[in-house]
């Protein structure tokens, strides 16, 4: 008995305060990146794959630009942009060669790898130290980098919001929704695809340029479950928001909401590793609790309603009658 | 007073080369003139959806041509020929989109045909339009401008879906058992909306029905489909003075069924 007791006595709450600040820059990180597959997860009901790549094709042009010489910023810019493409790519082998989505986001998944690695000089990472080079945000500086992460956040909030506000953000939308309806209104459902795909890789290179900035490296696997990450974020960041604003969560709130999730997943991720929980089990945890909330509204609708549920309604009136 | 519709030897088979094989349309034409209101019946199977499709754009054709308002669309995709066609399908839930507000659904439809850019998907100009435009509906819409489609009731929706039909002129509206669906009363609400915007904006306008009746009230010509083929045509006078009987009648003439057969089917 004394192994557990020694064992809470390790646990040191000064070290979970100290951490909690550096995960919430992390959160709002992976929360940027949770945008991105709200995107193309509630937006366009596809569930996106390629994001386990542009998150890491992200990290990896950022770094090699930064290392080039390039203004972090500019570096970042061309991380959208190779998020964009690689975007494209999904949403291209879906709609103009018939590979069903979730395969399409695979094979860019998988074909990434090698790109990724090619970009990073073939190497599995690559430093960039805040000492040699000017970076947009540091885990060097943790109250600066929350400050940025925020205003990042707030400011890719803000152009979702407003294009999806827009014509051609309105199409989209409408194309998730009801594909038909939208051919009606003689919307190209197709080009919206490729779009929304683009758009949302984009934002998550971005957030992989951000990341590899923050950590001080590029890592060839730093993006490996970013969609179940992404998916947590969304799903969290959902049930919290409607908890507390119910009907009155309107389109910014969400996306307020799921970046927040973002936060709120990554500090739970800091307090299990605080309690010295083996890491490796962290993903499994994550993926428990992403197909618990994804299976909820299910098993919601099930609970009024189920065979089992009418079966036994009818075995106990008949007991009645008898 | 011009063609609106010039539907020229269409053929259209699913499925070819397979066990599934079905010959739908044979050798169809048929030519609208600009405020022609035909109606469509026909048995089940009979191939009026695919015709209606066909015009749509949802798959090509296999022979054939189809010119909308002088507009050779035979070889354009259905998004490419939205902008002359307005649509309301049999399902309420198929005509607009559930997770958007009445005035973006309506935004949308305004937008048919016409590039989707960076402006705004809906305006506070747009909206007054739209408000008073939902009045015709009678259904208190004009008050909902921004409730979720999805919270509406079939016959609301449908009737929604008209008006986004026709919130630019169409240059045919095509109705595939649009109040089908429909409670009686709801139906009846639908279709009279359905003659008041036809008569007010003079649509040249395709109506499929199972209900003899209204394919006999409505429009000044009723066409009946059989086996993928128009087996009567009837227009002016003689439409007017059609009764249902003479309908079942000409049916079971046409199609060499059993009168009886029919009637139960067609009710
Ligand atoms: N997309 C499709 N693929 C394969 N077969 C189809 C398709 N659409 C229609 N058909 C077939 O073509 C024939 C004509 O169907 P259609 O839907 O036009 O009939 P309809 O006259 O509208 O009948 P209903 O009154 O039942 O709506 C049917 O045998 C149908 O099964
Ligand atoms: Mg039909």
């Amino acid at each position: 008995m004394g192994g557990i007791a020694e064992y809470f006595a390790s646990l040191n709450p000064a070290n979970l305060l100290g951490s909690m600040p550096a995960g919430i820059a992390q959160g709002l990180i992976w929360g940027v990146m949770a945008l991105g597959v709200y995107i193309t997860f509630r937006l366009l009901d596809i569930a996106d794959l390629s994001v386990d790549g542009t998150f890491t094709t992200g990290g990896a042009v950022t770094v090699m630009l930064i290392l080039a010489g390039w203004n972090p910023w500019l570096a970042m810019l061309m991380a959208f942009i190779a998020g964009l493409a690689a975007g494209a790519v999904t949403g291209l082998l879906n709609t103009k060669l018939g590979i069903p989505a979730i395969l399409a986001g695979i094979l860019t998944q998988f074909g990434l790898y090698s790109i990724n690695l090619a970009i990073m000089g073939m190497k599995a990472n690559q430093a960039v130290s805040v000492d040699k080079f000017s970076l947009a945000i540091t885990s060097r500086s943790v109250p600066i980098a929350i400050l940025m992460g925020l205003v990042i956040a707030i400011a890719v909030i803000g152009i979702l919001y407003w294009y999806f506000g827009t014509e051609s953000g309105s199409a989209m939308r409408a194309t998730g929704c009801n594909p038909t309806m939208s051919k009606a209104q003689g919307i190209n459902i197709n080009n919206m695809k490729i779009l929304g795909l683009a758009l949302s890789n984009g934002i998550v290179a971005f957030a992989g340029g951000l990341m590899a900035q923050f950590q001080g490296f590029a890592d060839i696997n730093m993006g490996r479950g970013s969609i179940v990450i992404g998916l947590a974020a969304v799903i969290i960041g959902e049930v919290i928001g409607e908890a507390i604003l119910g009907k009155h969560l309107n389109f910014a709130g969400r996306l307020a909401f799921v970046t927040f999730g973002g936060v709120i997943y990554y500090l739970v991720v800091v307090f299990v590793l605080w309690m010295k929980l083996n890491s490796n089990f962290l993903k499994l945890l994550t993926a428990v609790v992403v197909a618990v909330f994804l299976a909820v509204p299910y098993l919601r609708a099930n609970a009024r309603t189920s065979f089992k549920k009418a079966g036994r309604n009818a075995a106990a009136v008949g007991k009645e009658a008898r | 007073m011009n063609n609106m519709l010039e539907i020229k030897n269409i053929y259209k088979t699913f499925n070819p080369g397979t066990i599934n094989e079905k010959v739908a349309l044979v050798d169809v034409s048929l030519t609208l003139k600009e405020g022609d209101f035909v109606t469509v019946i026909g048995g089940n199977g009979a191939g009026k959806s695919t015709m209606l499709n066909a015009v749509a754009g949802v798959w090509p054709i296999d022979t054939g041509s189809i010119v909308i308002g002088g507009t050779d669309v035979t070889g354009l995709p259905d998004y490419s020929r939205a902008y002359l066609i307005g649509r309301v399908f049999q399902d309420p839930m198929t005509g607009t989109a559930a997770t958007m507000q009445i005035d973006e659904n309506m935004a949308l439809a305004a937008r048919r045909g016409k590039r989707r850019g960076l402006g705004w998907g809906v305006t506070g100009k747009e909206r007054d339009e739209y408000r008073e435009k939902l009045k015709i509906l009678e259904l208190g819409l004009e008050d909902r401008l921004t409730a979720k489609v999805g919270l509406l009731s079939g016959g609301q929706r449908q009737a929604l879906t008209l008006l986004m039909a026709t919130l630019q002129k169409p240059r045919i509206l095509l109705l595939d058992e649009h109040t089908a669906a429909l409670d009686p009363k709801t139906a009846e609400k639908v279709l009279n909306a359905t003659e008041k915007v036809v008569g007010r904006d003079h649509l040249t306008t395709m109506m499929i029905t199972h209900n003899m009746k209204d394919a006999i009230q409505h429009g000044n010509r009723l066409i009946m489909m059989n086996e993928g083929r128009i087996v009567l045509d009837i227009s002016g006078e003689e439409k007017k003075k059609l009764t249902v009987e003479d309908l079942l009648h000409k049916f079971s003439v046409a199609t060499e069924e059993e009168f009886s057969n029919d009637q139960a089917l067609l009710g």
